[in-house]
């Protein structure tokens, strides 16, 4: 399993690239992580995405589907797809710190 | 490694329920992962499309082999021929999607069209039935002849189904 040091943290990845440790992350990662999927600063609302994820992830275990994140108005499809481009479930997991989403919706 | 696929195009013709949903969860899956995709809706596959005609799509329980009763007991053709058998199971099948957190038809075309992926109709088929433009959902984004499909999916891998 990959061990990369960030901001002088040493953090484990699956081979996918996401956090196996959730409880690893902080807010600084992310900022790390994001970049390295090509978003050069995160705004106030991927945190508001990233800290519903992590919610949900803390009290279901799983982290919400795109539909869920519509639904509950935590953010419209259309905009999660240019907060997170090329694959927003997966970018925000993997920025959120969390594994990676298993549904197919 | 073999080259990652960037983009689909994919083909409903089919207006049953279960003809339907796999197109519209292949092209939004395409779109999570970063992929174009586009829907091209032909022949009853139309249904989909259609603002009347969408909540009234049904699971076809005739002629469907694989089709079980909850327990995996056998569904014999003649059960599925009575009168609201094919409402009854429509009904189930889409308290159980509901779980599984699929959405109906119309709330995932609007998802799909949402998320950047492409919604058409097939023009000769919205001859065939005598479809007009108003008659469509609100989330299709315009109505193409088989050339104009083809030209649109330069590039992709068009999906049959």
């Amino acid at each position: 399993m990959p061990t990369r040091e960030i901001n002088g943290q040493s953090i484990e990845f699956d081979n996918e690239g996401f956090m196996t440790d959730r409880t690893a992350w902080n807010r600084d990662i992310a900022a790390v992580l994001a970049k390295e999927e090509g978003i050069e600063t995160l705004t106030d609302r991927h945190f508001d995405v990233i800290d519903f994820m992590r919610k949900e992830v803390e009290e279901k275990g799983t982290a919400p589907s795109i539909r869920r994140l519509n639904k509950l108005n935590v953010v419209p499809t259309k905009e999660l797809y240019q907060l997170f481009p090329g694959g927003p479930a997966k970018k925000a997991a993997k920025i959120a710190g969390l594994k990676k989403p298993e549904g197919c919706i | 490694m073999s080259e990652s696929i960037k983009k689909v195009a994919i083909i409903v013709s089919q207006g049953s329920l279960e003809g339907i949903y796999p197109g519209l969860i292949m092209a939004n899956g395409a779109r999570m992962e970063g992929m174009e995709a586009s829907l091209f809706f032909t022949f009853f596959g139309l249904d989909a499309i259609i603002k009347k005609r969408v909540k009234k799509i049904k699971v076809a329980t005739v002629g469907n082999p694989a089709m079980t009763l909850p327990g995996g007991l056998p569904f014999p053709t003649i059960v599925g021929m009575l009168p609201g058998m094919s409402a009854l199971a429509t009904a189930m099948m889409k308290s159980g999607m509901e779980k599984l957190d699929i959405p109906p038809v119309d709330e995932f075309l609007e998802m799909i069209h949402d998320s950047g992926g492409g919604i058409y109709a097939c023009k000769l088929a919205m001859d065939m039935f005598k479809f007009k433009e108003e008659d469509l959902s609100e989330h299709v984004d315009g109505i193409l002849t088989v050339g104009e499909f083809y030209e649109k999916s330069a590039g992709a891998q068009i999906i049959y189904t």
